[in-house]
């Protein structure tokens, strides 16, 4: 394949495998994510708005009773899960969606999993002003419910996707289709470090404010650098967004928490690392999980969020390269985090994140009291409770 | 194989049809196959099923489904192709994934060994192509351009070094039956004839013999896939006359152009 002299790759992965009725719409965004990003007032903009209504800087929490029940090293939590709409998907929302903007669009279009990214998405075209449409997998309309109340009543349209498996992947199949139809007037607001070129490097780019202010504030409470980052992997925005500023710091694991959903020796899994084979799909050459004659496989996760066949680029090539490590992590140890974290701390994570702390608890233990990890707690979890009720055996709807 | 220029001697208009293999089963495609050759067609596309056709509207991705459900894969395809005494160019249309997980080199020894002479490969645009055409020049095997209604600037390295024949995208969106079409035709026409002599067909919903009549008119021939595909859903195993009767009445239309 080719190597990273190619524009868009990370090492072999990456690229732009779209259709050419695509091509234009994303040399146009390229154009346009070059000219802004560099641009002191876009800029400028875009803090205002992630200070000031997203309500950075998300706190770094050191999370003592946590620490003391595990026993090993200082547990920090990046509190992501404050932002405004919960998650840190609104920092790469209002990031396209000013973009857009900028480039004179005036209608959004998104994927969305659990319905964070297009919660995020609907707020920030609320905010600006634009149209917006969420395509939403039939199946996690049903598990997510309330969230696609919440892309209503911030006057999104949402689209329940059937092809297929019904889920993350169709979403994102039926906003490309949609974007092919109408690109004139709109901007596929992409939800994760994927897809073609541009999106790995501009998502990346507007997630990495997470790393920015974790790596200042630990130096700041702590004098040193962590000794790990953790955090949860599906298509890997909040993942790459709390590794990149630490990826120069040799010392820093940094460590990547897959659904393994019911194991990575079944079916029901979406551990794309653990179990995938390198492909190319939704316009990138990353790892994907496929079948035995390269059909992309359905996947599974507790979390709709995770629940993805795919991972971003650039972290098929730190894993190429041994820079991060990736890890699964099953429902079961999942849903065990999410109580956990419930009772000690006060603070309920979303069941994505709540795969972050799972691993985060064990890997604590290799180090020494005086060290210290960072865990992206990428979400809150409210938008899980009714699902966890139910996987713990009590009947409840949201 | 034949060659693809074969389609287009003597500046006749080329019907190029497609429909997707295992739909409802190979035995079925193989038959349809051997009608359409002989109904006019003058290429016939032979779509390779995948699990997230992005380029294809609900008619094909419905079709996709139906033949991947009935299990068929690629090394069955092959066979089932290979087993066609062809009179026409077969060319195969698929996606980037089942190719390059197949391996590229494999891939096209057996589209070379079943006497298929070209691929269109919709999710890999001209800018990701170069390794792809290596290895199909290897084994004499075309890889097809794509022209968008919103190519412009983008035509003269498209097309610069084309094969076969170039496809113009009528409309923007998916593939599928539609009234309206996006595209000015013959000044997109015009402008890849700038750049090159290789035969232009148009595509993308086109569902009716006097729509292709008057798209190969623009150009030099009209592709047809929904409409074709449309009527194995709606009869399934037993499409051979109402497919036979179609196809000639489409054929009729181009070549009286």
């Amino acid at each position: 394949m080719n190597d990273m002299s190619k524009k868009g790759r990370f090492g072999q992965f990456g690229g732009q495998y779209v259709p050419e009725t695509l091509m234009h719409a994303i040399e146009e965004l390229e154009a346009a994510y070059k000219k802004y990003s560099a641009d002191g007032q876009f800029n400028a903009e875009l803090e205002y708005l992630l200070d000031e209504y997203a309500g950075r800087p998300s706190r770094l929490y050191f999370a003592k009773n946590l620490t003391e029940r595990v026993g090993g090293c200082k547990i920090y939590l990046k509190r992501e899960d404050l932002n405004h709409t919960g998650a840190h998907k609104i920092n790469n929302a209002l990031g396209q969606a000013l973009l857009a903007k900028k480039m004179g669009k005036t209608r959004l279009i998104a994927e969305t999993g659990a319905g964070q990214h297009g919660v995020a998405t609907a707020t920030a075209a609320a905010l600006l002003g634009m149209e917006c449409e969420i395509y939403m997998g039939e199946e996690d309309t049903k598990r997510q419910a309330l969230n696609v109340y919440r892309m209503k009543l911030l006057g999104a349209k949402v689209h329940p996707v059937t092809s297929g498996t019904a889920t993350l992947k169709d979403a994102v199949n039926e906003c490309m289709r949609e974007w092919t139809n109408r690109v004139s007037d709109t901007h596929y607001c992409l939800g994760s470090v994927m897809g073609p070129h541009p999106f790995p490097t501009m998502v990346r780019d507007f997630q990495a404010v997470i790393s920015k202010e974790a790596r200042g504030q630990i130096l700041k409470k702590e004098g040193k650098l962590p000794s790990a980052v953790v955090a949860c992997v599906g298509g890997g925005s909040n993942a790459i967004g709390a590794f990149y500023h630490f990826i120069g710091d040799k010392s820093v694991r940094l460590i990547g928490c897959e659904a393994a959903g019911r194991g990575v020796d079944t079916f029901e899994t979406a551990a794309t690392i653990a179990t995938g084979k390198p492909g190319i799909f939704h316009g990138m050459f990353s790892l994907f999980c496929q079948d035995s004659h390269g059909q992309i496989a359905p996947v599974y996760s507790i979390s709709a969020g995770l629940d993805y066949p795919g991972v971003g680029p650039e972290h098929a090539y730190l894993h190429d390269i041994d820079r991060a490590e990736y890890v699964p992590v099953t429902d079961d140890e999942a849903v065990d985090a999410f109580e956990l974290l419930s009772k000690t701390e006060g603070i309920i994570p979303a069941i994505e994140s709540a795969h972050a702390v799972a691993y985060a608890v064990k890997v604590a233990r290799e180090f020494k009291k005086e060290d210290n990890i960072i865990v992206c707690l990428s979400g809150r979890g409210d938008k899980d409770v009714a699902a966890i009720a139910r996987y713990r055996g009590s009947d409840i709807y949201d | 194989m034949i060659e693809i220029s074969k389609a287009f001697e003597g500046g006749k208009k080329a019907f190029v049809g497609f429909i997707t293999a295992g739909d409802p089963t190979l035995a079925d495609t193989k038959r349809y196959l051997e009608i359409m050759q002989d109904s006019g067609v003058d290429i016939i596309e032979v779509g390779i099923p995948f699990s997230d056709p992005i380029a294809e509207g609900p008619v094909i991705q419905n079709a996709d489904v139906r033949a991947l459900s009935g299990g068929v894969n690629l090394g069955a395809i092959f066979e089932m192709v290979e087993g066609i005494q062809k009179k026409v160019p077969f060319l195969f249309m698929t996606y980037a994934n089942p190719v390059y997980f197949y391996g590229y080199a494999r891939f096209f020894a057996r589209c070379r060994q079943a006497g298929v002479s070209g691929v269109i490969i919709p999710d890999i645009p001209f800018e990701e192509s170069g390794e792809v055409k290596e290895v199909a020049l290897n084994y004499g095997i075309t890889v097809i351009d794509m022209v968008a209604p919103t190519s412009e600037e983008r035509i003269k390295k498209v097309c610069a070094d084309s094969q076969g024949f170039i496809y113009l995208v009528s409309s923007m969106g998916v593939t599928g039956m539609r009234q309206k079409f996006d595209a000015d035709i013959s000044s997109v026409y015009a402008r890849i004839r700038e750049v090159t002599d290789t035969p232009v067909c148009v595509g993308f919903g086109i569902s009716t013999p006097v729509q292709a009549g008057e798209m190969a008119s623009k150009c030099n021939g009209a592709i047809m896939g929904s409409a074709i595909v449309k009527i194995i859903e709606q009869y399934g195993s037993k499409a051979d006359e109402p497919l036979r009767s179609f196809l000639t009445e489409v054929a009729a239309a181009v070549h009286a152009v």
